[in-house]
């Protein structure tokens, strides 16, 4: 565990001293307007049938193991608490962690879809963070690839053995690093430097948005390990029920 | 090690990494004024404008902290009822 461990910490804590000057950024989720429209349009439509496929997840959640329904809604609520805390970082900006990962690793991706685009939409509406019009953009990156990559995470640590709680680590911190580095990838598509490119920007942007969140990932690694150490000892039938003392996860 | 032990001491690991920078790095303000992400794109291409506003805007950095300790409230609350629902079914009913 702890070889695992350092693996992530050492590049982490690189990172953070050679970029501990940048310059000071609001990095979050993207801004409302700031992606063109056909972007714009392009993300919504992709995220189209994950959502679908999100609700026919929750819809079966709720039917046939209605038991673990408390569950899915403290899973719920933790994205929320998560994804309100903005917490300085080593680039002298602060951003917050996604709170997906949880539910990912307890309920499939798919189903976090569903969550992911509520929290996203109640940011978007009440507190002008993030945007409508890049709802469909914020809710891939958060949403949709987060929750996936901590699943394939959270799946091959399973497969090569590792102790529970690093593969739970390892699911949660990579995934919400991941959703910023998509978050910058979507930037940078978006736009392109005159002078360098897509890789330019797509530098720029992982300077901003993914060296920014590297220590939160850590944290929010940390906080799930937490968390799921509070419900197996609490929550064993529900748990149970999802499988996930067999390594598998409700599908 | 017991769990409790554990989660204390992943609580206080956490504590550090989020305290770490605000005693680092003195002359920032973490976040600084709303749009400074924007100035990165508008470095990039100049040219670019915002083609949508936010519907609603809260009117100052008062009114956004409390719709943010809202979204954490509400969340923090939902947790702490399901968390407690949970530890008390095991207290009271041993066969959970």
């Amino acid at each position: 565990m702890f070889k695992q461990k350092s693996l992530i910490l050492i590049p982490a804590l690189t990172f953070a001293f050679v970029f501990g000057s940048a310059e000071d950024v609001h990095a979050m989720h993207i801004m409302e307007g700031y992606l063109p429209l056909q972007y714009s349009a392009i993300w919504s439509v992709v995220c189209i049938p994950f959502l679908a496929a999100g609700i026919f997840s929750i819809k079966k959640i709720v039917e046939q193991n209605r038991k673990t329904l408390l569950i899915l809604v403290m899973v719920g609520a933790y994205a929320f608490v998560l994804s309100a805390l903005k917490i300085p970082s080593v680039t002298g900006s602060s951003s917050h962690p996604t709170g997906t990962g949880l539910g990912a690793i307890l309920f499939g991706p798919l189903a976090m879809c569903v969550i992911g685009i509520i929290v996203l939409l109640f940011q978007a509406i009440l507190l002008a963070h993030g945007g409508l019009t890049t709802l469909g953009a914020n809710t891939f990156s958060m949403a949709v690839a987060g929750p996936f990559v901590a699943y394939g995470v959270y799946l091959v640590c399973k497969k090569i053995n590792l102790p529970g709680s690093a593969g739970i680590f390892l699911a949660a911190s990579i995934g919400d690093l991941f959703t910023y580095i998509v978050t910058a990838f979507q930037l940078a598509l978006a736009h392109p430097s005159v002078t360098g490119g897509f890789s330019e920007s797509f530098a720029a942007f992982l300077g901003i948005f993914a060296v920014t969140q590297v220590p939160l990932a850590i944290i929010e690694g940390l906080l799930t390990v937490v968390v799921i150490k509070g419900l197996e000892a609490y929550a064993k039938p529900e748990l149970a029920e999802l499988s996930y003392f067999e390594g598998g996860v409700l599908r | 090690m017991t769990t409790r032990k554990i989660v204390l001491i992943l609580l206080a690991l956490i504590v550090i990494i989020a305290a770490v920078p605000l005693l680092l790095i003195q002359n920032s303000e973490f976040g600084g004024a709303d749009g400074a992400a924007e100035e990165a794109i508008a470095s990039i291409n100049p040219d670019y404008e915002p083609w949508a506003e936010s519907l609603i805007e809260p009117p100052g950095g008062e009114t956004e902290s409390l719709l943010f300790c809202i979204q954490a409230g509400l969340g923090a609350g939902v947790l702490g009822f399901g968390f407690g629902y949970l530890v008390a079914r095991k207290k009271y009913n041993k066969s959970a």
